[in-house]
């Protein structure tokens, strides 16, 4: 167990080294930011030597082993724009973008898991009809305009919730039910179909002929099998969660990394930008390597392979 | 001790309404073998299914007729006491082990649940208990094994897990559903031994559907031979194979001319034609299109099951009227 662990680990290191290098020739291919840092009078020469200064007249290479080299000994450079070291300023939004999505995730798994087994156990039940037909709803309608319209009624109608910034458990609640509610309708849909298909599966039928009680069938022989595939796709949705929490941020000013990478594109800060993809892109392995952790516990024949 | 009378069980299937079971009536003493026996598809797991009530309502319904276990009408029980005689006083063997036990947790575990539910046990005496069932159904090393996965044992193994589970709260009646179809037939040999060995220690009746006659012969006082939801032939072990007389039956006799043929593969090449689907049945006699004896009686008329003899029934006109 250690030792996959370890290994897992020593993954991320590769992927790490692969995606700055395609992030580093993508941001660079765009064009620099020199233009834009400069008053629009500035000479020709004025650009040339901000170009020298800044090492960007080097060939794209040279520059990213400059880049590489700062990295490894934990200097990701300093943004252009804030004048601060990059990875301060992602550290500092990182706990805000971690708790919107964890907020939101978990959200969506403690809704959706209940309704989906209820829907499955109760197929074609008015209750599985409605709650299929809600989650079809929940999905379909865009977080922007559900952030907006929960704002107009809990903010401003009623004066019940915080309409932005971050802070006390009232400003987490808009958010990350506006982020929560596609991926609740998603898991629900996903829910009830694993769970009908695990329970026309045999061993269901023999936990039954053991006369266990039917809550236990389903909450224990069922539901641990079930939450295999879930486990994976929840996995795989955080790790977007975190980076696509954009828009959700936006709207409710939420000070997370989103933003701030959106920002730092639209004004070319490239060391910013090359240092936030380059952690996100950690984060994800590292939340791959847990959602696979927990599916090695719940999947015992898969340890046993990996042990192998 | 159970007693089946005219049972009817119904599929609803998008081309409409079958019978799976269609006027069984059958019945076990204590401690007494019944074989069922008949081809793929006539509806034996239906009807061992039926008697524990796990089949899937939809699409199954019971269209009609009486399940009496010591003398309460299972089909009139509500579901919780219905559910306290699963696993405790009848216990089932599926036909696929392969399938049957529960890929995620581990054996033990699987195997307490039966003492837990029905004996109150707490985890270590439910362990303890555990682990002596499965050394008295031949798993060596029974302590580690209750720790190891399903994956982690052959088919035997786990049929004989599966038994354990069966017999763990010493039940009055075991539902046998082709126990050993799916195993090799050096493993099929040790497990029926196995299951008298246990029969005649815990005093266990056993409804034992098999394909094999041959293990009808060996195992069993008593045979029903089932055709598409009916039974055709009724008797005792020894009058059966000495005085066959239904054509159904005696087509499945001719078929066993080697010993480690399974009568399925062998079947067909003894009786004319094919089983023909539930969806469209003749009307008289189900078996009337394959029937080397079929009289115009036959098409028109169900025969009814007689008793030509004190331990000997038989649904057909030929043998009663020819
Ligand atoms: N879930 C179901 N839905 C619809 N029809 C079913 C269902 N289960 C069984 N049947 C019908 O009941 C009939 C009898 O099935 P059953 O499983 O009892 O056969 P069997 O005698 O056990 O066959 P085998 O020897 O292959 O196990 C089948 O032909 C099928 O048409
Ligand atoms: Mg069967």
């Amino acid at each position: 167990m250690g030792r996959y662990i370890l290994k897992r680990l020593w993954h991320t290191v590769y992927v790490a080294v692969g995606i700055s290098i395609i992030s580093f020739f993508f941001i660079h291919l765009s064009g620099d930011p020199v233009m834009l840092m400069l008053p629009p009078d500035a000479s020709h020469a004025e650009v040339e030597a901000l170009r020298e200064q800044l090492g960007f007249n080097d060939p794209l290479p040279v520059q990213y082993w400059r880049f590489a080299s700062h990295a490894v000994r934990g200097d990701l450079g300093t943004s252009l724009y804030h004048r601060v070291p990059a990875i301060d300023l992602i550290f500092e939004r990182l706990p805000a973008s971690l708790e919107l999505a964890g907020a939101a995730m978990l959200i969506a798994l403690v809704v959706s898991i209940p309704l989906g087994i209820v829907s499955a156990v109760k197929r074609g039940s008015f209750w599985d009809v409605s709650s299929m037909l809600g989650a079809l709803f929940g999905l379909s309608m865009p977080h922007f305009w559900l952030g907006i319209m929960m704002i107009l009624l809990f903010s401003v109608h009623l004066g019940w919730l915080p309409t932005s910034g971050r802070g006390t458990l009232a400003h987490l609640i808009m958010p990350s039910l506006a982020l929560g509610l596609s991926l609740m309708a998603m898991f629900a849909r996903l829910t009830r179909s694993v769970m009908l298909e695990v329970l026309s599966q045999d061993y269901v039928r023999t936990a039954r002929a053991k006369g266990l009680r039917e809550q236990w069938v389903i909450g224990k022989h069922a539901l641990k099998n079930a939450l295999i595939p879930l486990v994976t796709v929840a996995g795989m949705q955080f790790g977007f969660l975190i980076g696509g929490t954009v828009i959700i941020e936006t709207v409710f000013a939420w000070p997370g990394v989103g933003r701030l990478v959106v920002q730092a594109i639209f004004s070319r800060d490239y060391p910013l930008v090359q240092a936030a993809v380059l952690v996100l892109a950690v984060l994800f392995v590292l939340i791959n390597l847990i959602t696979d952790l927990v599916y090695l516990y719940l999947d015992p024949q898969i340890s046993y392979l990996e042990a192998k | 001790m159970l007693s089946i009378t005219d049972l009817v069980i119904g599929f609803h299937t998008p081309r409409g309404t079958i019978h799976a079971v269609d006027g069984v009536s059958l019945s076990l003493d204590e401690g007494e073998v019944l074989g069922v026996v008949g081809e793929s598809g006539c509806g034996k797991s239906v009807l061992a299914l039926s008697v524990l009530g796990l089949l899937p309502q939809p699409p199954a319904f019971v269209a009609g007729g009486k399940i009496l276990f010591r003398d309460q009408d299972l089909l009139k029980l509500p579901g919780d006491a219905w559910r306290r005689l699963r696993g405790n006083a009848i216990g089932m063997i599926f036909q696929e082990p392969m399938t049957a036990l529960n890929p995620v947790f581990t054996v033990g575990n699987q195997l307490m649940e039966v003492f837990r539910v029905h004996r109150n046990l707490g985890r270590a005496e439910a362990l303890r208990e555990s682990v002596e069932m499965l050394a008295k159904v031949g798993v060596p090393a029974p302590e580690r094994r209750v720790k190891e996965y399903p994956y982690q044992l052959s088919g035997g193994m786990r049929q004989r897990v599966m038994i354990a589970m069966a017999l763990a709260c010493n039940p009055d009646l075991l539902l046998a559903d082709e126990p050993t179809t799916a195993l090799d037939v050096s493993i099929q040999a040790q497990i029926l031994e196995l299951m008298i060995a246990l029969k005649e220690d815990m005093g266990t009746a056993i409804m034992l559907i098999t394909h094999d006659l041959g293990v009808v012969a060996e195992m069993t006082q008593r045979v029903a031979v089932m055709y598409t939801g009916r039974i055709m032939e009724e008797a005792s072990t020894v009058t059966l194979f000495d005085n066959p007389l239904h054509p159904y039956t005696l087509g499945l006799m001719g078929a066993i001319p080697r010993a480690d043929a399974t009568f399925e593969t062998e079947a067909l090449t003894e009786i004319q034609g094919v089983v023909p689907g539930l969806g469209n049945l003749p009307p008289g006699c189900h078996f009337a299109p394959r029937c080397p004896r079929v009289m115009d009686v036959c098409r028109t008329e169900v025969p009814p099951l007689v008793a030509v003899a004190p331990d000997h029934r038989v649904a057909c006109w030929a043998v009663t009227h020819g």
